[in-house]
């Protein structure tokens, strides 16, 4: 009998840190850490087993209010930092998580290639469609008539659509989750979880204190009529007519995870000889 | 190029030293380039003061780096009669011309070429056997079929009897008896190998000149030892990807250029803050801004040593040859290792792109050797920026159990909890400075050479230069030092003064427009005189051994 099956059960709240995390009361992002613990305790998981990579932001302040192994690094750099780690050390369950100024603007490109080169691990974007460490700037997924001092009248700019971009860029699992649904959640964060490849949820998370309009987010979603598709195309598809208030599992790829061998088939010292004269 | 590297593989097999560096036009892929070569009985560093032979199968638009191919009256040009006139810009050197018709003798050998031809009258002239290129021919083309090597060979015999009328202007001599075992390398896959031999395992990059074959030289040697190398979208992504999974415990590296250093720069404050090592390689390159991608300048020692926001010590390292490439990465790994702390290690395109002749290097102790903590007894809570003695905390690496801590770039306590308190911020910056200054480097901070009252203070690449400039002052009866830091910071005061003890006069000798060193040099060292000369200049022009020897003896 090894450690691991040694270990007792553990419980999501094993999994939180004795921070108090900043937040402001009533923002979505204290329920989507009650959905990260509950997911890796229903999956068995240990803490030390688990990293929780970020960037900066409020959302990105997450990673301490955890009781795993975590890195709170530079504004939009959590997928590349996420990737160095699971790749060099595939054994890890590794997350990301951030909000969407994080993740769709100053890291987008990140965005696109995380998808793209699909590594197995989970980013989860807590999406309050607002810059709220900053005081209320709009960001790539706000409306185009939302004022602010920064942006007066609005940005005029069509907000940044991340299924969209996730799906076409090559993400293996692509959901939608909302905060006031901490079971839902957990269970969709499970799954990202289980699911080989880069999986990306996009998690609707109130900021009641720059967008107090989105406490009406609870009345508005739905669960997604159908259930989730293997077929990219046709979940493109579900896209085109989405109003952005459908929750659940889209899409689940079969792409083979991205993952370097990591077998050492000789020494360092053996390089020398294609030197030697 | 190709014949280029086959001269230099050729010598080595019979005995010689030599290196070899390379400059071009802006092509993409052919037009205009040289393959410049050194060949000696002993060792070289430096590109010489001038060329004896200049070959040219073509003169294309050689005008945009004729001042890169410096000639004497005594030298020899040899041009072929299909190439046209020898450019003003060549002629002006007043060196002797004789045409070769190396083309038209390629045309008679069936499958012959005329590089290959002019590698054999570059032999002849020399004084090396055609005997001596069998073996790098056959080495070269030996996924060709039989009759590509004898064409080879039928040609470099061609050439090297058309030679034979022309009248030689230098010999290489007889190479060394007893020769120690050697290398041929460049300093681009010495410093990739020197990285691996100090425990690197993990690599994310992005290409860029000329930077891209260190990385192209990594990628399937770190497959071959259980690592490997991402490329990624950007240099954002590199240098994150490589803080990641040093964070995961891997000892991990990116390589870049200016433009990508400057890109970098943000992240390698957050290795600082959050105390994760990893080594940034900065193949340096004409600049301000693009500048010129593929010639050499040292003029990142600004950006690498004061470049990042807030108080931010970290390590910057700087070969100071080809060889050294491989011995001051490995040891940049094993610091940074060491201290948890970014390495910045400053390399050039004219070290990085010279393949040169080297003695083996020696094997070196210096590997990664992280201080990781492995458990904890129940009752305590790791710290994991704890203030040491050594100002070094052991690290937890992910899966150790109950040392769970987040990393991070925002100021902490001890535990790594965010905490903006003056008391916290002053703890962790002392703690953070005295965990460099406090180490102890040993003899490697420097190269120290020589005797005398006067000392020439360089770094990097031009003090090959400098060395063979000292050798030469010498046999004119003047007697100076040599220093050279290898390490650029934390400075090291006090072994700075011992080096310079009893000093006179001091000559800086650099290759930045706005004398980066010489300033570095002011700011942090209390120099033992006041008569300090600065010889600098930008790149693409290498400084040579004879104009810095000039300016020694100007002194007397």
């Amino acid at each position: 009998m090894d450690s691991k099956t040694a270990a007792p059960a553990l419980t999501a709240k094993d999994f939180k840190s004795d921070l108090k995390p900043v937040w402001c009361p009533g923002c979505g992002d204290f329920t989507v850490l009650s959905s990260i613990t509950k997911a890796l305790a229903e999956l068995g998981l240990r803490p030390e087993e688990v990293a929780v990579v970020s960037g900066i932001g409020c959302s990105s302040r997450l990673p301490a209010y955890l009781n795993t192994y975590g890195f709170h690094g530079v504004h939009g750099r959590a997928l590349p930092t996420a990737a160095g780690l699971k790749l060099s050390r595939p054994e890890l369950t590794v997350l990301a998580a951030g909000g969407d100024g994080d993740g769709y603007s100053i890291g987008g490109n990140h965005f696109l290639h995380a998808a793209r080169r699909n590594a197995d691990f989970t980013y989860v974007v807590m999406d309050n469609r607002v810059y709220g460490m900053t005081k209320g700037q709009p960001s790539p997924t706000t409306e185009p008539d939302w004022d602010s001092a920064l942006t007066p009248g609005g940005t005029g700019l069509s907000p940044f659509r991340p299924l969209v971009i996730a799906l076409a860029s090559g993400a293996n699992f692509v959901a939608r989750a909302f905060s006031g649904d901490p079971n839902g959640t957990a269970e969709i964060i499970a799954e990202a979880i289980k699911h080989p490849g880069f999986s990306f949820i996009e998690v609707m998370s109130p900021c009641v204190t720059f967008r107090d309009e989105q406490r009406q987010w609870k009345t508005q979603v739905r669960p997604s009529p159908v259930p989730a598709t293997s077929d990219r195309s046709q979940a493109a598809r579900r896209l085109m007519t989405d109003d952005g208030f459908n929750i659940g599992i889209l899409f689940k790829g079969d792409r083979t995870p991205y993952q370097p061998p990591l077998r050492a088939r000789m020494t360092a010292a053996d390089l020398e000889a294609e030197f030697a004269l | 190029m190709t014949a280029g590297s086959m001269l230099l593989d050729a010598a080595a097999h019979a005995g010689f030293y030599g290196l070899m560096g390379r400059t071009s036009g802006p092509q993409i892929r052919g037009g205009e380039a040289a393959a410049l070569l050194r060949l000696s009985p002993v060792p070289v560093e430096a590109p010489d003061d001038h060329f004896d032979i200049l070959l040219a199968i073509d003169w294309l638009n050689v005008q945009r780096f004729a001042a890169e191919l410096p000639l004497t009256p005594d030298s020899l040009i040899i041009t072929d009669p299909d190439a046209g006139e020898v450019p003003a810009a060549i002629a002006a050197y007043g060196a002797r011309i004789v045409e070769l018709p190396m083309k038209e003798l390629a045309k008679k050998i069936p499958g012959g070429r005329a590089n290959m031809i002019a590698l054999g009258a570059v032999a002849e002239l020399v004084g090396l056997p055609v005997s001596a290129f069998t073996e790098t021919l056959g080495k070269a083309l030996k996924k060709k079929r039989q009759d590509a090597l004898e064409a080879s060979i039928a040609a470099v015999n061609a050439g090297a009897e058309a030679a034979k009328a022309l009248q030689a202007t230098a010999r290489l001599g007889v190479p060394q008896g007893d020769l120690p075992p050697r290398w041929a390398i460049t300093g681009n896959s010495a410093a990739g190998y020197g990285a691996i031999r100090g425990g690197v395992r993990f690599v994310a990059a992005y290409p860029i000149t000329p930077a891209t074959e260190m990385l192209e030289w990594m990628a399937p040697a770190l497959q071959k030892v259980g690592g490997a190398l991402v490329q990624a979208e950007d240099e954002l992504a590199s240098i994150n990807m490589a803080i990641g999974a040093s964070f995961g415990g891997t000892p991990s590296l990116t390589a870049t250029s200016g433009p990508g250093l400057a890109l970098m720069i943000e992240a390698i404050g957050l290795a600082v803050a959050s105390e994760t090592p990893v080594v940034v390689v900065d193949v340096m390159r004409g600049g301000p801004s693009t500048g010129i991608p593929t010639k050499t300048e040292q003029s990142d020692l600004n950006i690498a040593l004061y470049g990042l926001h807030g108080d931010a010590p970290h390590l910057v390292l700087a070969p100071t040859s080809v060889a050294d490439c491989l011995f001051t990465t490995q040891w940049a790994v094993h610091l940074a290792e060491a201290v948890q702390c970014p390495a910045i290690v400053l390399s050039d395109q004219s070290m990085a792109q010279t393949r040169a002749v080297i003695d083996r290097p020696a094997d070196l102790a210096f590997v990664a050797r992280r201080e990781t903590v492995s458990a904890l007894a129940a009752e305590e809570t790791y710290k994991r920026y704890a203030l040491t003695g050594t100002g070094v905390s052991p690290m937890a690496i992910p899966g150790t159990p109950g040392c769970q801590y987040t990393a991070d770039g925002l100021e902490h306590s001890e535990t790594g909890s965010p905490s903006s308190q003056a008391s916290d911020h002053l703890a962790q910056l002392d703690k953070r400075l005295h965990k460099l200054t406090d180490y102890q480097y040993g003899d490697h901070w420097a190269v120290v050479e020589g005797e005398g009252d006067v000392a020439v203070l360089t770094w990097g690449s031009t003090t090959g230069a400098v060395r063979e400039a000292l050798a030469l002052a010498q046999a004119d009866g003047l007697k100076a030092r040599l220093v050279a830091p290898r390490l650029l910071y934390p400075a090291q005061p006090e072994k700075m003064a011992e080096a310079l003890d009893g000093v006179k006069r001091i000559l800086v000798v650099e290759q930045s427009h706005l004398g980066q060193f010489h300033k570095y040099l002011r700011a942090e060292y209390d120099l033992p005189t006041r008569d300090v000369t600065l010889f600098n200049r930008p790149g693409p022009l290498p400084m040579r051994p004879g104009e810095i020897r000039q300016r020694l003896l100007s002194w007397r």
